[in-house]
């Protein structure tokens, strides 16, 4: 279980669902190797502006133990109807400790009939992913899943 | 163009919800690697694909380094009529590629 104590090694800020956008996020002049909780939170703030972030309604579907880092199946489906009234407008990803905190933003058209996006991602370390959902009326949904990588993409050394 | 592969169904009943599979063979460097002699190896990613149904938007992505090589992206969309799917990838360098599938509504 080394690999758990490893994943713990960064200070946790307590970036759980909506408390992640509450408060002032320090800008980071240099950049570190990682991205950062401080990095995550401000990319999350872009988004979603003031607006706060509740947890739920969110599916996040990914392996949790991963071998190799560099293609990691994703899917996120939100839990919500897609009328016109009331439909999901985007979804957006965001890791923990990749280089950079953003992974990808996906935006859904009117007519797309499910709220669900698939794709392959990378992951430089076990880390946390949290996927955020936008709806029509403007409130934002969350989810996260901790995912153990024991072979880590990005950052390796081209032979 | 064997550059991209696309997975639609070629027939489908009207108001059915299909899903759209996409594949486009890109390298998708991150930009944060480097070789044995240090350097930084340049980003070339594809930072954008956008899917239109007659021509109509129906689907947008901003990619970032952190999705895998040869990028996949799956999402749905509801049969209105029968047509043709446009599909647009962009990225680092001026790359841009274009793919396109059609599609019969019954």
């Amino acid at each position: 279980m080394h690999r758990r104590l490893h994943s713990t090694r960064r200070q946790f800020l307590g970036l759980a669902g909506g408390a992640a956008v509450a408060g002032a996020v320090p800008v980071v002049t240099l950049r570190p190797a990682e991205a950062t909780p401080a990095m995550l939170a401000s990319a999350i703030r872009l988004v979603v502006g003031d607006a706060v972030v509740r947890p739920g309604k969110v599916k996040l579907d990914v392996p949790p133990l991963v071998e190799n880092g560099n293609t990691v199946p994703l899917t996120v489906s939100v839990d919500n109807p897609m009328t016109p009234e009331n439909h999901v407008k985007s979804i957006h990803v965001f890791n923990e400790k990749n280089p950079q905190p953003n992974v990808g933003n996906f935006y859904l058209g009117l007519n797309a009939g499910r709220p669900q996006v698939s794709t392959r991602i990378r992951l430089a370390d076990s880390q946390k992913i949290t996927a955020i959902a936008k709806l029509s009326d403007g409130s934002f949904w969350s989810a996260s899943v901790d995912i153990i990588v024991t072979l880590a993409a990005c950052t390796e050394e081209v032979i | 163009m064997a550059a991209a592969l696309i997975n639609i169904p070629k027939k489908a009943k009207r108001g059915d919800i299909i899903e759209i599979k996409t594949l486009m063979s890109h390298i998708m460097e991150t930009g944060y690697r480097h070789t044995a002699s240090g350097e930084i190896v340049p980003r070339d990613i594809i930072t954008s694909f956008t899917c239109r149904y007659n021509g109509a938007e129906i689907f947008r992505a901003d990619l970032f380094p952190a999705i895998a090589a040869n990028p996949f992206i799956s999402f749905f969309t509801t049969a209105t009529e029968s047509g043709k799917f446009e599909f647009e990838w962009i990225g680092d360098n001026g790359f841009s590629e274009t793919a396109s599938a059609s599609i019969t509504v019954e």
